[in-house]
Order: structure tokens, then C-alpha cells, then sequence
């Protein structure tokens, strides 16, 4: 989707504001947030890329307004009523609805330790068929989805060189909304600076970005 | 640069602090949640993973040729030979700074940081101010952050659009020949493998 999240390239977003020795959390509740979203995520409710999606669909102005880890609980929230694990009238009344029967943790301390260890790789083995090789001339296709995409806008259109195929991964675009893992190559593409942002910008820099095979069409230098 | 955060936040309502223990409690309530579990991850980030770790693989590839080629060829595995490895870092890609390369990290979507080796994110990283200029301005990023880039030297900026997590290897900074592996680790910054760092 167009949402405020896709914002590469944005003018107007104000000064960096850069924090000397910053703590890991500010807050006690951020850490809570923090953990609140990663336990759980075992219940398999959701995935990373429909957790991804329930924060860019926050409206705009709130996305802007509230700080990070307050996204992450009004994003958890969200996904537990449509996951089906809370009701919207439990989180309105922070009460449990007494007749449903309550059920046992499956993430425990034993399960944090091994995940933080082992991680949810979104790999796979097999996959369509990449269509790219390395130095291939390709074009970031000019699509506009409703839904959640990892093609970032700034990108759309612009051509650039395959310099590295990463291999087979779950492609978020389907994944984010239940219509399965679709596993496809992703590659780093490397576009000019200029080719991006016009003669302002430097004739030497680059961007690489990671692009699933079905953001790219073939092209011509 | 240096900037106070707590004077903003203690504009805004105490309103998500509110909320999030609401919810806990409740998930706790409802046998969803192991409070255990919590304090494991909150511990977790707040003591063991951190940009410590990423600090001695840099420093591991400035004293082992081998290893750095490992690194940049396969940097989940090279990175798992220290036993660093898990959640966001499951798929780890190194780029390297040279004399002609200057290379900086960005995720203008989300948020994404490669967590095994450098903890959580910063502020800053996930500001909307660093997530839009990175891409269009690196340069002038990089000013702010007290780093100069050279007309002759080319910068790369990596956006983590997919899941690989990156993490730039800075130069080893001249005159430490004489110094231990363990000596160097001490010298690598967070921002230096972010790409927003110059080492002295």
C-alpha cells in the first residue's frame, strides 16, 4: 500500500534527534511491549509479514504521532482480535471474558531462549524459478498494491543491475494476507543515485535494495 | 546533536504505559502470556544481545583473513562461528568499508537491524527523519552525524527491504597493529557498523 510508512525519499521529516548512550528500553511498559509482541507471535496467529502490515495500516496521522513501541501494542491489539485470541470487549474492559476457557502458555521461558537462539528463518529450499542473474539490467516494476508490499515506491519504474542473488525466500506480498508463502528469488539491485533522485544527486552513490523476482521486469541499459 | 527525550515524552499522556499493562495483564490472565517468558526476552536485550557481539566479529575479521572472507561470502555462517546467530539476524549479509566505499545501513519501511549483533535499534534508526533522508541524502546524513564522505569515495546505501539483516565491517583504523583481537573489539562503535561511524 501507499501508507506513510513508505517514506524513503520524504522531505519535511525534521531534524535527527540523536541520543548519547541511549538505554535499550526507556520505559518499563516499552520492554513489555517489546516482549508482549515476540511471545505472542508463537501462537501462529499471524506471521512477520502480516505483523509488518498491521502497523502500516495504522491511519497516517497516528503513525506519525505515536512512538514506536505504542504502535507495537496498538499493532498487537489489533491482531489479537482478528487472530481470534482476545475480544474487542476484552481489551475495551481489560476483563476476560469468563466463559471462555482459559488456556496455558505455549511460549515459555525455555521456548524465548531456544527462538532468540534459533530464530524463524524464511528461507526455502524450493521456489519459482528466478528469472535474473547476476549483472542482468532489470526494471522495478511500476505496481501500486492495496495491500503489503517491500517494493518501496521511491524505486517503482527505476532501473538498476542484479549484483547478488540471495536465494529463495517467502514472498511478504501474498504471506501478509493468507495467500500463502509464494517462495521466489530475492537480489540485491543496485540503482544510481541518479537514476533514483536525478542530476542533484552524486554521480558515484548507490542504493541497493532486496527485491523478490516479482517486482522486476527485464530491461535495457 | 545530542538531544533529551524525556522532556518530549513527558509531554505525551502516560496513556501507552496504561495500555500495555492492561493488555498484559489481561494475555496473563487468559493463560496466553508466561510472565516468565517476558523477563526472559526483556533480559535478554538488555544484557547479552548488543552491539558487543557485532563489535567481535568486526574485530575477528580485521585479525583473520580467512575468517573476513567467510564474512563477506557467508556472513550468517561466519557469524555463527562466534555463536551469534537467532531472531532478525537469521539471514546476515556484510558489506565492506574500503578506502573507495563508504556503506550505510537503512530499513525505510520498518525498522529492520540485524538484533543478534547489535541489540535493538536506536531512536534515531527508526525516526522518520533517518528513514527518509538515508536513501535521498546519505551525504548530508552523514554530515549530521559528524562523518565526511569524500567526492572520490562512493556511498552505498543498503534499504533492508527483505529479510537479509546487514552490518557494514568499518575500516581498522591505522596504528593498531600492536593491539589484541580482544583490544580491537573495544573500539568498535554501534554507529561505526551501522555505517553512521567513523573509527579515529
Amino acid at each position: 500500500m501507499n501508507g506513510i510508512h513508505d517514506m524513503g525519499g520524504m522531505h519535511g521529516m525534521g531534524p535527527l534527534e540523536y541520543e548519547e548512550s541511549e538505554p535499550v528500553f526507556h520505559e518499563p511498559w516499552e520492554a513489555k511491549s517489546f516482549a508482549l509482541n515476540l511471545a505472542m507471535r508463537a501462537w501462529l496467529k499471524w506471521n512477520i509479514d502480516s505483523g509488518r502490515h498491521a502497523i502500516e495500516v495504522l491511519p497516517p496521522d497516528e503513525y506519525l504521532r505515536m512512538s514506536y513501541y505504542e504502535k507495537w501494542i496498538a499493532r498487537l491489539e489489533g491482531l489479537l482480535v482478528s487472530g481470534g485470541l482476545v475480544t474487542s470487549h476484552e481489551i475495551a474492559t481489560g476483563k476476560s471474558d469468563p466463559r471462555v476457557k482459559k488456556m496455558s502458555p505455549v511460549f515459555t521461558a525455555e521456548v524465548a531462549k531456544q527462538r532468540l537462539r534459533g530464530g524463524s528463518p524464511v528461507s526455502r529450499v524450493v521456489g519459482r524459478t528466478g528469472r535474473f542473474a547476476e549483472d542482468d539490467i532489470v526494471r522495478a516494476r511500476n505496481i501500486h498494491p492495496v495491500g503489503h508490499t517491500r517494493l518501496p515506491r521511491y524505486a517503482r519504474g527505476k532501473t538498476g543491475r542484479i549484483v547478488r542473488d540471495h536465494g529463495i525466500f517467502v514472498f511478504p506480498d501474498t504471506n501478509a494476507h493468507g495467500l500463502g508463502e509464494n517462495p521466489q528469488h530475492v537480489y540485491s539491485v543496485r540503482f544510481a543515485a541518479r537514476e533514483l533522485w536525478g542530476e542533484s544527486a552524486s554521480p558515484r552513490d548507490a542504493v541497493y535494495i532486496d527485491l523478490w523476482d516479482e517486482y522486476l521486469e527485464p530491461a535495457r541499459t | 546533536m545530542a538531544h533529551d527525550h524525556d522532556h518530549d515524552r513527558q509531554a505525551v499522556p502516560s496513556d501507552p504505559a496504561l495500555r500495555t499493562k492492561a493488555l498484559e495483564s489481561l494475555l496473563v490472565e487468559k493463560g496466553l502470556v508466561d510472565p516468565a517468558a517476558l523477563d526472559t526476552l526483556i533480559d535478554a536485550f538488555e544484557h547479552s544481545i548488543g552491539p558487543r557481539n557485532g563489535a567481535r566479529v568486526v574485530a575477528r575479521a580485521w585479525v583473520d583473513p580467512l575468517y573476513k572472507q567467510r564474512l563477506l561470502t557467508d556472513a550468517s555462517a561466519a557469524i555463527g562461528e562466534l555463536g551469534y546467530s537467532g531472531t532478525q539476524g537469521e539471514h546476515m549479509a556484510v558489506v565492506e568499508n574500503t578506502p573507495a566505499v563508504h556503506n550505510l545501513i537503512v530499513c525505510t519501511l520498518c525498522s529492520c537491524y540485524p538484533w543478534p549483533v547489535l541489540g535493538l535499534p536506536p531512536v534515531w534508526y527508526k525516526s522518520s527523519a533517518y528513514r527518509s533522508r538515508a536513501v535521498i541524502d546519505p551525504r548530508g546524513l552523514l554530515e549530521e552525524f559528524g562523518v565526511h564522505v569524500n567526492e572520490d569515495v562512493e556511498v552505498r546505501v543498503w534499504d533492508s527491504t527483505a529479510e537479509l539483516r546487514y552490518l557494514v565491517l568499518p575500516e581498522r583504523p591505522a596504528g593498531t597493529n600492536h593491539l589484541t583481537e580482544e583490544e580491537l573489539a573495544t573500539l568498535v562503535t554501534r554507529d561505526s557498523m551501522i555505517g553512521v561511524g567513523k573509527l579515529a
